[in-house]
């Protein structure tokens, strides 16, 4: 029987597109319902970020690279404070180690909880955004507490972090902690257990480790693949090696263990918060370091794992206040590179559920 | 009657039947932003009258404000046609549908046939809109929409078709009838009226299935995956044309909703003193806080999973229905 040829279509997904995040935009070619080529076009976000820290003091520098990945603030903030840091042999204090930790799993929660909100939307269920913004919104009250700021907070300084936080913010964090566990039930509930949503998205978009660790994928989604990395176990970075939690694996590597993984880092991230909170200790938020850093000659890199992957920096300085270069490995790109291979022979509905279990950041591509 | 009277009639009650289904609609738009921000930890519209009463209708006036923009590039015609001919056959439904024992506008003898003949027109206003404006998703959702609403149209026909061999009759009204008897009597006392749901509970779980898919409600909502077509194939539509689409969409589920009330949940009969107007909106709300209740809890499946769905389970297990019905009318 002579096969059934179809016309393809050219069909534009972005950067205006409502189930594209944020300005990401793919050209994909379309037989049928069946994706043949898929072709990301990024820069539509790009702010010369790696330029502009060239021009601009190490202090100044934090405020900026908050905005690289928008949704998870301190991550950026600590890979370039650590990076700084180790060309300095700066030795952090305690408490500001612990308060570092304590907000950066509350980011990846923040992170999470996004994430889990934004891939209900793109598979049709209207609700989890909600549930997800609500815990959100309390996190973001408890970094509003902490920094002053919700979004960018640019509270990480080299050799501590700005300020000490105050009482209720410590209060505020154990009432959340209390509260997670029940609202993770929640989410649960509502579409982890969803037969439609399993049907959705099991065996859809395998990942292969192998193929994943070549094409650079690192994060969830490479953990989803059955691969076992994660910095914060791998390559202890701060005072990670003193917290007992896991590292959930996935077995198949479709977008469901990926979604999955995300669920139950939400779960270790809070075990972290509650752990550090009863270890927290006294003493000082900041090393003797001048706000005005002058980093002596000479390069180096710090890479931390981010809600996304591996998100590092590498800094070279030539010993003024400024640095001479630096460089931003964001996970996302790195990701978005793999999409056409991704996404081909997949169905569009399929499709739209991988970019979102991907969870690509654009202000962390384009930088 | 002379003919001015008889054309006055049927205008008068052709005008009913448009204000009940609006009515309707529009509490029906109102509840379901409601139950839903309700559903989403969230209060839904406010401003706009107490509690936000008014807001349905204050959509309605911005819709109409709104610029009636024709793409350069549509099919003129036809794109101006689609709406109306997804509105028109919506609103032509309200004619059959009793809301009591004498509140019908029109009891046909072949009532469900006409009600399901009607419903097919749908999938050619859809396929029409989808075409005409020459955007790849529109015509994409056109082509989801058709196919999706032609292929369920078979089980859901099928899947009353044991209502109607229990009754004997294709008239709405016959088949209410025939549920105001007890099943099961207790003395004097009805413990389980003759309800179709009684005798035919799979009929109605395929039924409510199918519908559902029909009217392109959650979670079978393909044409408008918002995610992937934008807004499927009204996405070219603003204005009014876009309101009658809307509409015509709520009509339908609406509809679908006093359907399962009359086929399967007896109609207008109810106990007690309350009249059977009453009972009738009643259940037929249940039904709508079911269908929201869907929208705001489901995520979407797939385009082949729900032609899966339809012919591979839904149309097998409806006709195995019908045999099951058969024959145990036969032993009877």
């Amino acid at each position: 029987m002579p096969k059934l040829k179809t016309e393809e279509i050219q069909v534009n997904f972005g950067p205006q597109h409502p189930s594209m995040h944020g300005v990401l935009y793919l050209k994909v070619t379309l037989d049928g319902e069946v994706i043949t080529a898929a072709d990301p076009v990024i820069g539509y976000l790009h702010r010369s970020m790696e330029k502009i820290f060239e021009n601009r003091t190490y202090a100044q520098c934090i405020a900026i690279i908050d905005r690289a990945d928008y949704m998870s603030a301190y991550f950026n903030e600590m890979a370039f404070v650590s990076a700084v840091e180790k060309l300095m042999e700066v030795d952090v204090p305690l408490r500001a180690e612990y308060l570092r930790v304590i907000l950066m799993e509350l980011n990846r929660i923040q992170n999470h909880a996004l994430l889990y909100g934004t891939l209900g939307m793109d598979l049709g269920a209207v609700t989890p955004v909600f549930y997800g913004q609500r815990e959100r919104e309390k996190i973001f009250d408890l970094f509003e507490l902490a920094a002053g700021y919700r979004m960018h907070p640019n509270y990480f300084r080299v050799g501590g972090v700005k300020e000490d936080v105050p009482e209720e913010f410590l209060t505020g964090t154990a009432k959340f902690c209390d509260n997670f566990a029940g609202w993770l039930e929640e989410y649960n509930t509502l579409l982890t257990g969803n037969e439609i949503f399993r049907v959705r998205t099991r065996g859809v978009g395998k990942i292969d480790p192998t193929w994943a660790i070549n094409a650079g994928i690192t994060g969830p989604l490479l953990r989803a693949s059955g691969f076992k990395w994660d910095l914060r176990k791998n390559d202890p970075y701060s005072i990670y090696d003193q917290f007992d939690f896991e590292v959930p694996v996935g077995t198949q590597g479709d977008a469901f263990d990926a979604f999955w993984i995300r669920m139950a880092e939400m779960e270790q991230s809070l075990r972290i918060v509650k752990q550090a909170l009863s270890k927290l200790p006294d003493g000082p938020i900041k090393a003797k370091v001048p706000l005005n850093v002058r980093p002596p000659k000479g390069e180096a890199y710090a890479r931390i794992e981010s809600p996304r992957g591996e998100s590092a920096v590498y800094i070279v300085s030539d010993g003024s206040n400024k640095p001479y270069r630096v460089k931003v490995r964001a996970p996302s790109f790195l990701h978005i590179g793999c999409l056409p291979d991704m996404l081909r022979g997949q169905l569009v509905a399929d499709a739209i559920a991988l970019v979102g279990v991907v969870d690509i950041v654009m202000g962390e591509v384009d930088r | 009657m002379d003919s001015g009277a008889i054309i006055g009639m049927i205008t008068l009650k052709g005008v009913l039947a448009l204000a009940i289904g609006i009515v309707n609609i529009v509490i029906f738009i109102y509840m379901e932003r409601k139950v839903i921000a309700d559903m989403q930890v969230r209060f839904g519209p406010m401003r706009v009258g107490p509690h936000g009463t008014l807001q349905p209708i204050a959509d309605v006036i911005k819709l109409l404000a709104k610029e009636d923009i024709v793409p350069a590039a549509a099919d003129r015609l036809l794109f101006i046609l689609a709406p109306f001919i997804a509105f028109v056959p919506a609103f032509m439904l309200y004619l059959t549908i009793p809301i009591s024992e004498n509140l019908v506008v029109a009891d046909l003898p072949l009532g469900i046939f006409y009600l399901f003949g009607i419903l097919t027109v749908v999938p050619v206003s859809v396929l029409i809109a989808g075409w005409s404006s020459h955007s790849k998703y529109a015509l994409l959702g056109g082509l989801r929409g058709a196919a999706q609403q032609i292929s369920y149209e078979i089980p859901l026909l099928a899947s009353i078709l044991g209502v109607i061999m229990l009754t004997g009759s294709f008239s709405l009204v016959d088949i209410v009838k025939a549920q105001q008897v007890p099943l099961i009597k207790l003395g004097a006392f009805t413990i389980l009226p003759r309800w179709f749901i009684f005798l035919q509970p799979f009929g109605f779980l395929f039924y409510f299935t199918a519908a559902l898919a029909d009217t392109q409600r959650t979670p079978f909502d393909m044409p408008e995956a918002e995610s992937e077509l934008v807004q499927g194939y009204n996405t070219e539509y603003s204005s009014i044309k876009f309101a009658l689409f809307f509409l015509g969409e709520y009509s339908n589920a609406l509809i679908i909703s006093a359907l399962s009330v009359i086929i399967f949940f007896g109609g207008w009969s109810g106990f007690g003193p309350i009249p059977g107007v009453v009972w009738f909106f009643l259940k037929t709300y249940v039904f709508v806080y079911f269908i929201i209740w869907l929208r705001s809890t489901l995520p979407r499946i797939r385009i082949d999973q729900l032609m899966d769905m339809g012919w591979k389970i839904l149309l097998p297990l409806t006709l195995v229905n019908i045999i099951v019905t058969g024959f145990l009318m036969i032993g009877r």
